[in-house]
């Protein structure tokens, strides 16, 4: 009993050692901190690419892909059973992406994607990431007549239009551009006649100088980013300024427009492609998405097709909406496609059959469904050298592990901290049994046993464990509950930005609070204040009572 | 009203009893030797003074007897039982149950008020469970013990509160809290002025005439030793019967 009064007192009277604490603290909120953002992050983007992978992925080995996806996904059926609630097939090729800024060609490295609009949502939280209303609830490849979403969808706090240029993007953009274009074109014509009248003939193609010229005009005439929201005048023409008649195109008849029959582009539209936000656009410093292009632009897009060897070939299409994970990987890489279109433009129809290819067949599973069961049978069901299936933690493993591992190690760091802390308690301890020399030897004399005074300092660990590790709880929990304040206030203080969603594309810091994981921090730390004050508490209990006595 | 004469043997044996105890400590490269056999007994409800010279040994033999120390040689006897040869937790047990000391330099615990420094022996008796049935009972014990040394209003004042010779009355109340046989004392006066040491030579008189407790007193003060019923001189750790 003395035990407890005596470490009580000595909490009490004793702040010196609440000193010693201080560190514990801090390494358990650091530690709290830490865990709860890295958890957070880590959820986000699993959920991320569980959002985009969909749950099972059914793909062949080869770029050509498997034909007859309806025969596959109804042997997928019979083989997952009722655990497989919706299937799509996809079509995925490396591709080139190209699009005109200010008169200057953008190439982009990007995974062009064909996808069945009516059942892709199904799978996957593809709709979600949307920029149009209408498209979040049906995706269609077709322009939508404006109504683009200005304010980020998905943020749940801040309602400010952050993307001020898709006020009037789509068909309203489109006409805009297509005005202007032509109005250029006159004025080309115009100065190319009176060119032409004045120093007779120059050599080249009529193309090429028409190109330089608008180029000329543009670099005086336009400001620095194209928005749509700016005026027409000031606005350059943001993609490439089609000619009235069909270039060299051996897949023209997949286009709206036909032989004999002029494309008028401000009706209507190219196939159309859904492209990753980042190919797009940009955040600058402010929050502001800064576009290059916007949905009712025209791009082209080169693929290889699929015969043998694979021929590059070149189309355009026209962008209908935005694609927006969050991930920035994808949202950098993905185009979407109609998977007929991509299809027929990459020869993957079996003229005899009719019979499309597809490379993959995304599978969405039931609620409560085993991952790894479904996966394992349809393994069994299909022969492995043709076939691959992988669940999406398999597919994003080398990520997910990756994360795993940085949280290990972190962990591992800050645990060094709270145990440096423990050389801390170790020192002010052997501190406090000289100090108490004393007062042990006293108590060694009304006949405290030697365990009973080494249980006071071990006790005396415990309670100092205890209270720096509680409020370690508290300041880690209160910090981890308020990241997202204390950053706004940094922010103002610093005036530097500490969480730029330009990169993270989060824009808010995500926690989780694991009780598990706090408890095992907890634990650890109070453990680790015991251990330090083993040493003192055995020297303390191997004290001579005489010589204590007489210890001033 | 405090039971000192619990366990006396009925043989009219001496309480306590020191044979030829021997106790050297290392000085330096040789050995010091402090006690070069001693005898001595105390009978029950007797009053011995040990009387010497700085360094004749007197503290020592007091730890002996004690059980703060062990002798080189020799044995130490209570109530028939040789105990200084007992494993370690017995002999704290008997410390803390059967012997009360009080020392010159008081010896408080100074984070404890002056009635929980009273309380400490039973606070180490005591497991936390049986702490809490016997709490009041020991409280009463405590309280009425101060009460009697005149220390009613100080029972929750610090030992840095109190006078020298409130803190030593304090620490003969703790000595006797755990109602003891014996009451080792060693220079209890020694740091209290002429007045107050008288102050607490008579509550020791009173302690061993009317309650019947067992004391030894280790002064070199010739004229306190004289209190006492018996005097042991110890002359270089030796004894010499006066």
């Amino acid at each position: 009993m003395y035990t407890l009064l005596l470490c009580w007192r000595y909490l009490r009277t004793r702040w010196i050692a609440l000193a010693s604490v201080i560190s514990v603290t801090l390494g358990v909120a650091t530690m709290i901190v830490v865990n709860a953002v890295m958890a957070g992050f880590a959820h986000e983007m699993q959920s991320r690419i569980h959002g985009i992978l969909s749950d099972i992925v059914f793909e062949s080995h080869s770029l050509s892909g498997f034909q007859d996806p309806q025969w596959h996904m109804e042997e997928i059926r019979r083989a997952g059973g009722d655990d497989i609630e919706g299937m799509t097939p996809t079509v995925a090729v490396p591709a080139m992406l190209n699009f005109q800024v200010r008169g200057q060609w953008v190439p982009r490295q990007i995974m062009l994607i064909g996808i069945d609009e009516t059942t892709h949502a199904q799978v996957s939280d593809f709709g979600r990431y949307l920029q149009h209303p209408d498209n979040r609830r049906q995706l269609s490849f077709g322009l939508r007549d404006g109504g683009y979403d200005t304010i980020d969808s998905q943020t749940d706090d801040q309602q400010v239009a952050t993307r001020p240029a898709l006020e009037g993007a789509g068909w309203p953009h489109r006409r805009m551009r297509v005005e202007r274009e032509r109005a250029w074109r006159q004025r080309q014509a115009e100065l190319e006649g009176a060119e032409q009248a004045g120093a007779g003939s120059r050599g080249g193609g009529p193309v090429r100088p028409v190109d330089h010229q608008v180029d000329a005009v543009l670099a005086e005439t336009t400001p620095a980013v194209a928005t749509a929201a700016a005026p027409p005048d000031e606005l350059p023409p943001t993609a490439e300024a089609h000619p009235p008649t069909a270039p060299l195109d051996p897949f023209r008849a997949a286009k709206p427009e036909e032989e004999g029959r002029t494309f008028d582009p401000s009706r209507e539209q190219f196939t159309g492609i859904v492209p990753g936000i980042g190919l797009a656009s940009f955040r600058d410093s402010s929050g502001i998405d800064r576009f290059l292009i916007l949905p009712g632009d025209d791009v082209k897009i080169t693929f290889p097709t699929a015969r043998t060897p694979p021929q590059a070939v070149t189309d355009t299409f026209t962008i209908v909406d935005f694609y927006e994970s969050k991930m920035s990987e994808y949202d950098s890489n993905f185009v979407f496609v109609p998977i007929e279109q991509l299809e027929k433009a990459r020869g993957m129809i079996d003229p005899q059959t009719g019979l499309p290819s597809v490379n993959s067949i995304q599978i969405r599973l039931r609620p409560g469904a085993d991952l790894d069961t479904v996966r394992d049978r349809l393994r069994q069901s299909f022969p492995a050298d043709m076939y691959a299936v992988s669940s999406w933690k398999d597919k994003q493993g080398p990520l997910l592990s990756a994360v795993d591992m940085e949280m290990a190690v972190l962990n591992i760091l800050l645990f060094m901290i709270v145990a440096v802390a423990g050389f801390g308690i170790l020192a002010i301890f052997f501190m406090i049994v000289v100090e108490k020399t004393r007062d042990i030897g006293i108590l060694k004399s009304l006949g405290a046993s030697s365990a009973g005074v080494a249980g006071i300092f071990l006790g005396y660990g415990l309670f100092l464990g205890l209270v720096g590790a509680g409020a370690g709880l508290a300041l880690g929990l209160g910090i981890t509950w308020n990241i997202n304040r204390i950053r706004t206030v940094v922010e103002w203080c610093t005036g530097e930005r500490v969480f730029d969603p330009s990169i993270y594309y989060f824009s808010r810091i995500p926690t989780i609070v694991d009780a598990w994981t706090v408890a095992w921090i907890i634990a650890g730390a109070v453990g680790i204040a015991v251990a330090a004050s083993v040493l003192p508490a055995l020297r303390a209990a191997r004290l001579h009572p005489v010589e204590a006595l007489r210890h001033d | 009203m405090i039971d000192t004469k619990r366990g006396i043997d009925p043989s009219g044996a001496p309480l306590l009893q020191v044979r030829g105890v021997r106790k050297a400590y290392r000085s330096g490269a040789g050995m010091l030797e402090v006690l070069r056999g001693v005898d001595f007994e105390v009978e029950p409800a007797g009053f011995v003074s040990v009387i010497g010279q700085s360094g004749s040994g007197k503290s020592t033999l007091l730890h002996l007897m004690g059980l703060l120390d062990a002798p080189d040689a020799g044995e130490v006897h209570l109530a028939g039982q040789r105990i200084d040869n007992l494993p370690s937790a017995r002999r704290d047990r008997l410390r803390n149950t059967d012997i009360g000391m009080v020392f010159q330099a008081y010896h408080l615990l100074p984070e404890l008020s002056a009635l929980e420094n009273v309380l400490a022996p039973l606070l180490v008796r005591f497991s936390i469970t049986e702490w809490f049935r016997r709490k009041g009972e020991a409280r009463r014990q405590a309280e009425a013990l101060l009460d009697r040394f005149g220390l009613r209003g100080r029972l929750h004042h610090k030992p840095r509160q109190l006078s020298g010779g409130e803190m030593q009355r304090v620490a003969i109340a703790r000595a006797l809290v755990g109602q003891p046989r014996l009451l080792l004392a060693d220079e209890p006066t020694g740091n209290l002025d002429e007045e107050t040491g008288g102050g607490i030579l008579d509550t020791l008189c009173e302690l061993n005439h009317a309650d019947g407790l067992s004391i030894v007193l280790v002064t070199h003060d010739p004229s306190i030793a004289r209190r006492a019923d018996r005097i042991v001189r110890l002359v270089a750790g030796r004894v010499e019967q006066a």
